[in-house]
C-alpha cells in the first residue's frame, strides 16, 4: 500500500515536472519555424511577376490565422468571420474615399480598432451561447453588415463598391508599384508582426486557458476561470487581426465591394484553415497557400470542377485528416511503425466488409440510375456523343455509380477499419 | 379598398405563401437536428435536387406538375436514406465543426454536379392551367399558385400535426427529442426512428424545392442561398419543435415579405435583425429546450 502510494506520488511529481517543463519550453523558437518565412522571402525573388497572387495568399494566411485563434484554440465555430474582414476592408476604403485619409499604417490601426470593436460588441452577446446558436448568430452578423452596407449604398457604394482608391506611399517614401513588389514586402512585414503577437498569445497562460475552454468548458467554469471574459477577449483580438487582413486587402487591390462580407468568404477561410490544420499556427500558412495555388490553377480550368473539388477536399479532410495537412505530415514524419504494421495486418476483407461493399455499390447504382433519367435535360450535347438512348444512359450511369461508390468504400476500408466496426452496432 | 389595406393584405398573403415554403422545407431539418443534434448543411441540397427532379420530369418526360412533386419527394427520401445510413451515421458523435464541414462539402459537390449537368441558368416548370392566372376570393383576386402553396402548406401542417401529436410514432419522436437516452432505455429504436424522420424531412425538403421553382426560381446555388433561411427558421423555432418551426416560418416569412415590399433597399436586413433579437432573448428558439 505504502509503496504504491509513494510511487504514485513520485509519478505525480514526475508528471508535474514534465508538464512544467513542457509549458516553459514549448514557446521556444524551433529552427523549422523559419522555413515558411524563408520560403515567403524566396518567393519574392523567384516569382517577381506573381507578386499580386503572393499578396492575396499572404492576406489569406493572416485571415486564416485570425480564425485559428478562435476556432483552433478557443473552439468557437464561426461561419461569419468575413464580417470582421469586411469591417477592416471598409474602414480603409471609407477613410480614403470619404475622408481622404490614405496613409497606410494609420489606416491599418483604424481598421483593427473598428473590427476589434465590432468583435467586442457582437462577441459579448454571442459568446454566451454554444453550438448552433453561435453558428447562426455569427452568420447573421456578417449578412446584417452586408445588408446594412447595401441599405446605405450612398456611403458604402453598394455592390459596385468603392473603386479606384489611391493609397499614399508607405512611410511617405515607398510608392506602390504596379507589380506589387513593395506591397508584398509590406504585407509580409505586417504578417510577421501579427504572427509574433498570435504566437505569444497562444503560448501564454491565457492561450492555455483558451485550449481548456475548447476541451472542456464545464471544467473551466468549475475551476473558476472567467470563461466568457476570455472568449470575448480572444474574439476581439481575432476580429482585429481579421480587420487588418481586410484592410490590407483593400490597400492591395485599391478597391472594395460588399462581396467581402459574403458567406463564401467566411466558408473559404474556414476551408483553408481546416485544410492546413487547426490549432497549430502554421496550419493557416499551409492551408491558405495550398488552397490559393489549387484555386489559381483549377478554377482557371473550370470553376465547376473547382467547387466540386473543394467539397471533396472538405469531406476527405474530415474523414482522413481531421488535423489537416500539417497533422498528416506529422504522422508521416513520426512513422508510427507498430501501429502502421498492425493496420496493414488487419487489412483483410471479412464477410461484413463484402456486405458493406455490395450495399454501397447498390447505393451508387441507385443514385446513378436516377441520375441517368434526370440528366436528359440540360447540356444534352455533352451526353449525346456517348449515349443517346435512355436505357443505355441509365445503365451506364448506374454502372458508374456502383463503381464509384464501391471504390470509395474500398479506399475508406483501406484507410480505416471503422466501416465494419460501426455497421455492426445496431 | 383603401391603398394601405390593399398592401397589408398583399404582404400577409405573399408572406403566408413564403412562410409555407419555409415551413415545408425546414420542418424536416428541425426534427432531425432535434433528434440527433446533427447540423445538416446539405439539407438545402436535398431541396435543390428535388427541384431539379421536378424540372426534368415535367420538361423531358411530360409528367404532370403534381405527380412530379410526389415522385421527387419519394426519390429524394430514398436517396437521403442511403446517405444517412452510409455517411451521416458515422458523424452523430462528431463535433459541430466536423458535421458542418462534412455537410457543407456535400452541398458544394451537389451544386457543382448540378451546375455541370443543368447549367447555372435558372430553370422554370410548365404549370397546369388551373395554377396559372388568379383566383378571386370574394373581396379581391390572388395569384392561383400562391393560393395553391398556402393550401398545400395548410394540408401538410394538419397531417404533420396529427402524425406528431396523435400517433404512436409521433409520440416516440417527441420522446426521443426530449430525452434520447431515456427513450432508448424504454425500448425505442432511436436509430431507426431517425432514419425514418430523416427520409421524411428530406422528402419534404424536395417537395419544398419543387414548389419553390415557380416562386423563387431554381438554380444550383439554391442549395446554399436558402440554406441560411432554413437554418434561421430552425434556430428561431427551436430544435425538434413542430410548433416552433411553424411559428418561426410565419414570423420570418411575413417580416421578410413586408421588408421587401416596404423597404426594397433593405433587402434581407429585417429577417436577420429579428433572428438576432429572438436568439439573444431565447437562445434555444421559441419552443426549444434550454
Amino acid at each position: 500500500m505504502a509503496v504504491s502510494d509513494k510511487s504514485a506520488a513520485l509519478a505525480t511529481a514526475g508528471a508535474r515536472e514534465r508538464a512544467a517543463h513542457y509549458l516553459v519550453s514549448r514557446h521556444r523558437f524551433r529552427p523549422a519555424e523559419a522555413l515558411p518565412w524563408l520560403l515567403a522571402i524566396a518567393a519574392f525573388f523567384l516569382f517577381p511577376d506573381r507578386m499580386t497572387f503572393g499578396n492575396q495568399a499572404l492576406i489569406m494566411v493572416m485571415f486564416a490565422l485570425s480564425l485559428d485563434l478562435i476556432l483552433g484554440y478557443a473552439g468557437i465555430v464561426s461561419l461569419g468571420h468575413a464580417a470582421f474582414f469586411g469591417v477592416g476592408a471598409y474602414t480603409v476604403g471609407l477613410l480614403i474615399a470619404r475622408l481622404g485619409w490614405s496613409e497606410p499604417l494609420s489606416s491599418l490601426v483604424a481598421a483593427a480598432a473598428m473590427a476589434g470593436l465590432t468583435g467586442f460588441v457582437t462577441g459579448w452577446f454571442i459568446l454566451r451561447y454554444r453550438g448552433l446558436t453561435v453558428i447562426m448568430l455569427t452568420l447573421a452578423t456578417a449578412i446584417m453588415l452586408q445588408e446594412a452596407g447595401n441599405l446605405r449604398s450612398d456611403i458604402s457604394g453598394g455592390y459596385d463598391g468603392l473603386p479606384g482608391l489611391v493609397i499614399s506611399p508607405l512611410f511617405g517614401v515607398f510608392d506602390y508599384d504596379l507589380y506589387g513588389h513593395v506591397n508584398y514586402l509590406y504585407v509580409l512585414g505586417v504578417l510577421a508582426v501579427i504572427f509574433y503577437i498570435v504566437r505569444r498569445i497562444v503560448y501564454s497562460p491565457f492561450g492555455q486557458a483558451l485550449t481548456g475552454i475548447r476541451e472542456n468548458v464545464r471544467r473551466m467554469n468549475a475551476i473558476g476561470s472567467p470563461v466568457h471574459r476570455r472568449l470575448v477577449t480572444v474574439y476581439t483580438i481575432s476580429a482585429a487581426i481579421a480587420g487588418i487582413a481586410g484592410a490590407l486587402f483593400t490597400q492591395t487591390n485599391a478597391y472594395v465591394t460588399l462581396t467581402v462580407f459574403d458567406f463564401d468568404n467566411s466558408a473559404k477561410v474556414m476551408v483553408m484553415l481546416i485544410l492546413g490544420g487547426t490549432g497549430r499556427l502554421y496550419g493557416a500558412f499551409i492551408g491558405a497557400v495550398v488552397y490559393m495555388v489549387l484555386e489559381d490553377h483549377l478554377s482557371k480550368l473550370s470553376p465547376t470542377f473547382w467547387q466540386f473539388g473543394i467539397g471533396l477536399l472538405l469531406i476527405l479532410a474530415v474523414l482522413f485528416a481531421p488535423r489537416g495537412l500539417l497533422g498528416l505530415a506529422e504522422d508521416v514524419v513520426r512513422r508510427d511503425r507498430p501501429r502502421r504494421e498492425a493496420r496493414a495486418r488487419r487489412l483483410v476483407f471479412k464477410r461484413e466488409d463484402w456486405n458493406a461493399l455490395t450495399v454501397s455499390a447498390l447505393d451508387g447504382a441507385m443514385i446513378g440510375f436516377i441520375a441517368g433519367f434526370a440528366v436528359n435535360f440540360g447540356q444534352t450535347d455533352l451526353m449525346s456523343e456517348y449515349i443517346t438512348s435512355l436505357p443505355g444512359r441509365v445503365l451506364v450511369f448506374a454502372g458508374f455509380g456502383a463503381v464509384i461508390a464501391a471504390s470509395i468504400n474500398v479506399v475508406y476500408l483501406a484507410l480505416t477499419r471503422r466501416v465494419a466496426a460501426e455497421d455492426r452496432v445496431p | 379598398m383603401p391603398q394601405y389595406a390593399n398592401i397589408a393584405v398583399s404582404i400577409l398573403f405573399d408572406g403566408l405563401a413564403y412562410a409555407m415554403f419555409l415551413f415545408i422545407t425546414s420542418v424536416g431539418l428541425s426534427v432531425t437536428m432535434g433528434l440527433m443534434n446533427f447540423v445538416n448543411l446539405a439539407h438545402g441540397a436535398f431541396a435543390m435536387v428535388g427541384g431539379y427532379i421536378v424540372v426534368s420530369l415535367t420538361r423531358s418526360y411530360g409528367v404532370g406538375f403534381i405527380p412530379s412533386l410526389i415522385i421527387a419527394a419519394v426519390l429524394v427520401a430514398l436517396i437521403s436514406v442511403r446517405f444517412e445510413r452510409r455517411l451521416y451515421r458515422r458523424f452523430y458523435r462528431a463535433t459541430d465543426l466536423e458535421q458542418v464541414l462534412l455537410t457543407i462539402g456535400l452541398a458544394f459537390m451537389a451544386i457543382a454536379t448540378f451546375t455541370y449537368f443543368y447549367g447555372p441558368i435558372p430553370k422554370s416548370v410548365p404549370l397546369p392551367d388551373w395554377l396559372q392566372g388568379s383566383v378571386n376570393l370574394g373581396f379581391r383576386s390572388f395569384p392561383a399558385y400562391r393560393v395553391f402553396m398556402i393550401a398545400v402548406g395548410a394540408a401538410l401542417i394538419a397531417v404533420l400535426w396529427y402524425g406528431f401529436e396523435r400517433t404512436n410514432i409521433g409520440a416516440m419522436i417527441r420522446a426521443a427529442v426530449d430525452n434520447r437516452r431515456m427513450a432508448e432505455s424504454i425500448g425505442i429504436n432511436v436509430d431507426r426512428l431517425f432514419t425514418l424522420t430523416f427520409a421524411l424531412g428530406s422528402g419534404l425538403a424536395a417537395l419544398g424545392g419543387g414548389l419553390a421553382i415557380q416562386l423563387l426560381g431554381l438554380n444550383p446555388n439554391f442549395a446554399l442561398l436558402y440554406l441560411v433561411l432554413f437554418l434561421i427558421v430552425v434556430a428561431v423555432g427551436g430544435l425538434g419543435s413542430l410548433k416552433g418551426t411553424l411559428l418561426a416560418a410565419l414570423v420570418l416569412g411575413i417580416i421578410d415579405t413586408a421588408g421587401k415590399y416596404l423597404l426594397a433597399d433593405a433587402g434581407g436586413f429585417f429577417i436577420y435583425a429579428v433572428t438576432v433579437i429572438v436568439l439573444l432573448i431565447k437562445p434555444a428558439g421559441f419552443y426549444g429546450r434550454e
